[in-house]
């Protein structure tokens, strides 16, 4: 490994969820359980039909666009892939080819990989359709018609990651992107996002920087989560090693390969000869239409606040630790939660506390996301001035927020229902001290000598109580009557 | 008493007037699609059940029309002439045939075509050959031929048509009817099986400019589901009709209709130009002065070359939606490619998969440049120096191919080649998007002729005008088949 550096390129490919219709048609842009229930006739390429741009998802392209600082085409086209496939109705997939300009050209994104920064050159960001999905069963296939059309969009780096880490790293920033720019879920549990990856070794020490020296590419086909990106990169480089020790790396043409899960390999697809020859040529049914620049000015001045915009604020205005402040940003649904809860007047420590250690925890274990969590952002800080008031304590607030989870009923309820409640009175508890101690002279003594029954007297006071006593109150009380005999 | 072989102005009075009924008028068209089915195989379906409207206002309420198989009609079998669609039953209503039925038209059959548009001899249909109903034993040209015999006949006043080369201003001429087809997006294509996009248009055959006027008037309108379609709801095509056109301006083209050009000229020929001549003086009695401009013969002779490989290249994409595997009779095999190209095989007639591979061949990445792009150039070209004759001239005037409908078992190679350019010039109206109708001007071998008017984009009105006022020194308004007994 040491003798080789690696040049990996990502094609990423990320649906655009947050339209109301898909790209080209009418129907219903959404993920649905039920097949073909969000189709209009052109998403089946009914003879007649025609596509009409949702301007929409241009917005959202044209804003991916700007966030990767690259350049907006004068005019926006449409282009025809030609070819043949049961998931494609049309027998062409509407796409952006590099001439004339796709939605975006030659911008760059600097992202961090294990606390360094690091920037990918981007080639090109252009909008498409997503195609038909197909399950293959023994003796027949199914077709679901309601991801065809839906919008697509398809980045295209140059080859400048450098080890598998730093390629999940650029795709987690991208995902963070498309998410807080309100532009896709980007889930890959729901087939949001798949990629190719382009991945090449050559003698270190050589000048990456100039393409003579790169090696052999060869393209991995649709890996559809980053943890397979991960280990078809790292299953690749090993193999394209294993290749040059051989000695016979030179004889290996470039090709396109798929990543398997079964056999945790690439397997060889085609090679570069067999390419196909997708016939480009512009969408005729779509007139190129001229992006005025008002509208893209209005578009760029609607992208809102980023992850690492937020991660800054949180670092620096509420002081959190930067571990904290990456674990609220990495999911904007955490961070929106986490913002709300602060509007509403939480204390921005305790409640970073509250969702990195207790709410994330109970999500992972129960393997649910947050917009799922019973407890809202209210509820949350009448929990938080719950404690801060001491009408709970601390220790119950957590069996509290337990109960609500389960019972789903607001934390005010649930206080009252189980009686949960803090003694905070000075003369109850102080009372209930006097009456222990006076039962236990000789542990009075042994604590004099040393001995710790302290926690023995803190104790009885609680189950005398039923656990209700403020801590804090009870101990200090405990000391001062101690003292006093 | 028959109606059918009126105009639409004198029928709607009559309907008006109580003379005649709607349903009286569909029998009457009906009858008479049976008999020109016999004689000349113009339909692939006639509504034996087509139901009468209410009469009202508008002329086109009550009376029957004809609609090209390429327009996809909810519940009625629409084929495009071919045999991939031969069953197919659309669930959806073209654009401009549900802007008809708001008028009140009634459809009572589907006319036969050349199989999706593509030829121009009214030949190739799936239903077979229709005949010319002047001349049995001669061609109707195409491809709307089945509308063009109908009309010609007198089954109804008019029929839709489609016209990607000439396919409705061609067959008017060899039928000695009107054809029209507005400016490019005047009309909807939505529904209109596709031939090439850029170059297809929606349009009428008619008797008389004045029906025209008005059956385009219903026809076209903005459409959301049709980019391309544009807003006319200011022009008003019949209403604007007059025959003054006193001190316009037109122009016939030298290389293409002087005698001159020609030296090994058949008589018929010969014939259609003189008559063509003749019919330019007439505009001398309007007011309007005639000028003849040249043209590159360079460029006019590339003509037929762009028009081949611009359509091939659209019509191989648009087409490759035609799998069997959503619509269309679906073929068995073991896998999705043999289904696809048994069906594809056996579904279309050689001349269209000749016209595919001709397609594909100028889309592959080797050859696009130098075939593809280089038509697009060229197209440019052409449009650019009519445009520049625009500049200048009200319209260019000029006769309808080399003399009168063809005979059956004429051989196509055996044409002159040096008339290419007389026969292929109509395709530059499809290039540009320009209006252009063509009206009967006289008798050639006692056969009809024809002569044609094309103006800027957007200047319909004008182009009717010059047509309407020209067709009124003329005696062949509303003429039907003369026949021989």
């Amino acid at each position: 490994m040491e003798d080789y550096q690696v040049l990996i390129g990502l094609e990423m490919h990320c649906e655009i969820s947050e339209t109301k219709t898909k790209v080209f048609s009418s129907a219903k842009n959404g993920y649905s359980e039920e097949p073909n229930s969000h189709i209009r006739p052109v998403d089946m390429a009914f003879p007649g039909t025609l596509p009409v741009v949702n301007k929409e998802a241009v917005k959202l392209a044209l804003k991916a666009s700007m966030i990767l600082h690259c350049t907006q085409p004068e005019y926006m086209y449409f282009e025809r892939k030609n070819y043949y496939y049961p998931d494609l109705p049309k027998g062409f997939q509407i796409t952006q080819e590099t001439k004339p300009a796709p939605v975006g050209s030659y911008g760059y994104l600097d992202f961090e990989c294990k606390g360094e920064s690091k920037r990918v050159r981007i080639n090109n960001i252009h909008l498409e359709e997503d195609a038909a999905s197909t399950d293959h069963y023994p003796t027949f296939s199914t077709i679901d018609y309601n991801r065809a059309g839906v919008p697509l969009l398809e980045l295209v780096t140059e080859p400048d990651l450098h080890s598998a880490e730093e390629a999940v790293a650029f795709l987690e920033t991208m995902r963070s992107i498309y998410q807080y720019a309100g532009i896709s879920e980007a889930d890959s549990r729901k087939g949001q996002i798949r990629c190719d990856v382009n991945v090449s070794i050559m003698d270190k020490g050589k000048d990456a920087s100039n393409p003579k020296n790169w090696g052999t590419k060869v393209e991995i086909k649709n890996v559809n989560s980053f943890g397979g990106v991960r280990d078809a990169i790292n299953y690749e480089i090993e193999r394209q090693i294993a290749l040059k020790e051989d000695g016979t790396y030179d004889e290996m043409e470039q090709q396109t390969r798929r990543w398997d899960e079964d056999t945790f390999s690439t397997i060889y697809m085609r090679s570069k000869v067999d390419a196909i020859d997708y016939k480009y040529f512009v969408e005729p049914n779509i007139p190129k239409f001229k992006l005025s620049p008002d509208w893209l000015e209005s578009i760029r001045a609607s992208i809102p606040e980023l992850a690492p915009e937020r991660k800054e604020k949180y670092e620096k205005v509420y002081h959190l630790s930067s571990y904290d402040a990456q674990v609220l940003v990495k999911e904007k649904a955490v961070s929106d939660y986490y913002e709300e809860t602060i509007s509403l007047g939480a204390d921005p420590k305790g409640a970073a506390n509250w969702i990195t250690s207790v709410i994330l925890g109970y999500l992972n274990k129960e393997e649910l996301e947050i917009k799922d969590l019973y407890l809202t952002p209210t509820m949350l800080v009448d929990l938080m001035d719950m404690v801060k008031s001491g009408k709970i304590s601390s220790k119950q607030s957590k069996e509290v927020l337990n109960k609500v989870l389960e019972e789903k009923k607001a934390p005010k309820e649930i206080v009252k229902k189980l009686g949960v409640t803090q003694i905070s009175d000075d003369k109850t508890i102080r009372d209930i001290v006097v009456k222990v101690l006076d039962e236990h002279p000789d542990l009075i003594e042994d604590h004099r000598k040393g001995k710790n029954t302290f926690d023995f007297f803190v104790g009885q006071v609680m189950k005398a109580t039923r656990g209700q006593a403020n801590p804090s109150l009870t101990a200090q009380i405990i000391h001062e009557e101690i003292d006093k005999r | 008493m028959t109606y059918m072989d009126k105009g639409l102005v004198e029928i709607h009075e009559a309907l008006k007037s109580g003379k005649v009924t709607s349903q009286e008028l569909i029998s009457e068209s009906l009858k008479k699609s049976k008999e020109v089915q016999e004689k000349c195989n113009a339909f692939v379906t006639i509504l034996e059940d087509a139901k009468e409207t209410p009469v009202t206002e508008d002329i086109l309420s009550g009376i029957p029309y004809g609609i090209k198989d390429n327009y996809s009609t909810k519940g009625i079998l629409s084929t495009g002439s071919s045999n991939t669609l031969k069953d197919y039953v659309p669930f959806f209503t073209a654009t401009a045939i549900s802007n008809l039925e708001s008028h009140g038209a009634v459809a009572v059959n589907k006319t036969v075509m050349d199989e999706f548009g593509m030829g121009g001899t009214g030949t190739t249909g799936h239903t077979g050959i229709v005949k010319n109903p002047w001349d049995q034993t001669r061609m109707c040209a195409g491809s709307s031929a089945g509308s063009a015999a109908a009309v010609a006949a007198g089954v109804y006043p008019y029929a839709t048509g489609s016209d990607t080369g000439d396919s409705i201003r061609k067959p008017a001429a060899y039928c000695g009817i009107v054809g029209y087809k507005p400016t490019y997006g005047m009309i909807s294509r939505y529904g209109l099986f596709p031939f090439a996009s850029s170059l297809d248009h929606c349009g009428v055959l008619a008797r008389s400019v004045e029906d025209a006027a008005i059956v385009v008037d219903g026809m076209k309108g903005i459409d959301k589901n049709d980019m391309t379609s544009w807003d006319s709801s200011n022009m008003h095509l019949y209403d604007s009709l007059t025959k003054d056109i006193k001190g316009k301006k037109v122009c016939t083209i030298k290389e293409i209709a002087d005698i001159s050009m020609y030296p090994n000229a058949s008589s018929e020929l010969k014939e259609h130009l003189e008559n063509f001549h003749n019919t330019l003086k007439h505009f001398q009695d309007l007011g309007v002065e005639v000028e003849e401009v040249s043209v590159d013969q360079t460029l006019l002779n590339a003509l037929a070359s762009v028009y081949v490989v611009i359509s091939c290249a659209e019509a191989t994409s648009n087409m490759s939606n035609l799998t069997g595997i959503i619509f269309g009779p679906r073929s068995d095999a073991d896998n999705y490619i043999d289904m696809m190209k048994n069906y594809r095989t056996t579904g279309f007639s050689p001349l269209i998969k000749r016209r595919f591979v001709i397609g594909s061949y100028v889309l592959q990445a080797q050859n696009k440049d130098r075939y593809f792009h280089n038509a697009q150039r060229v197209r440019r070209l052409l449009v650019d120096r009519w445009k520049e004759i625009f500049k200048n001239y009200d319209a260019v005037i000029l006769p309808v191919g080399s003399g009168p409908a063809k005979k059956f078992d004429e051989d196509k190679d055996m044409l002159d080649h040096n008339t290419q350019v007389l026969e292929e010039h109509l395709q530059v109206g499809n290039f540009g998007g320009f209006p252009s109708i063509t009206i009967p001007d006289g008798f050639v071998s006692g056969l009809p002729v024809g002569i044609n008017i094309t103006g800027n984009c957007y200047d319909d009105i004008n182009v009717l005008n010059i047509a309407y006022a020209l067709e009124s020194t003329m005696p062949y308004k509303n003429q039907i088949v003369k026949e021989e007994h």
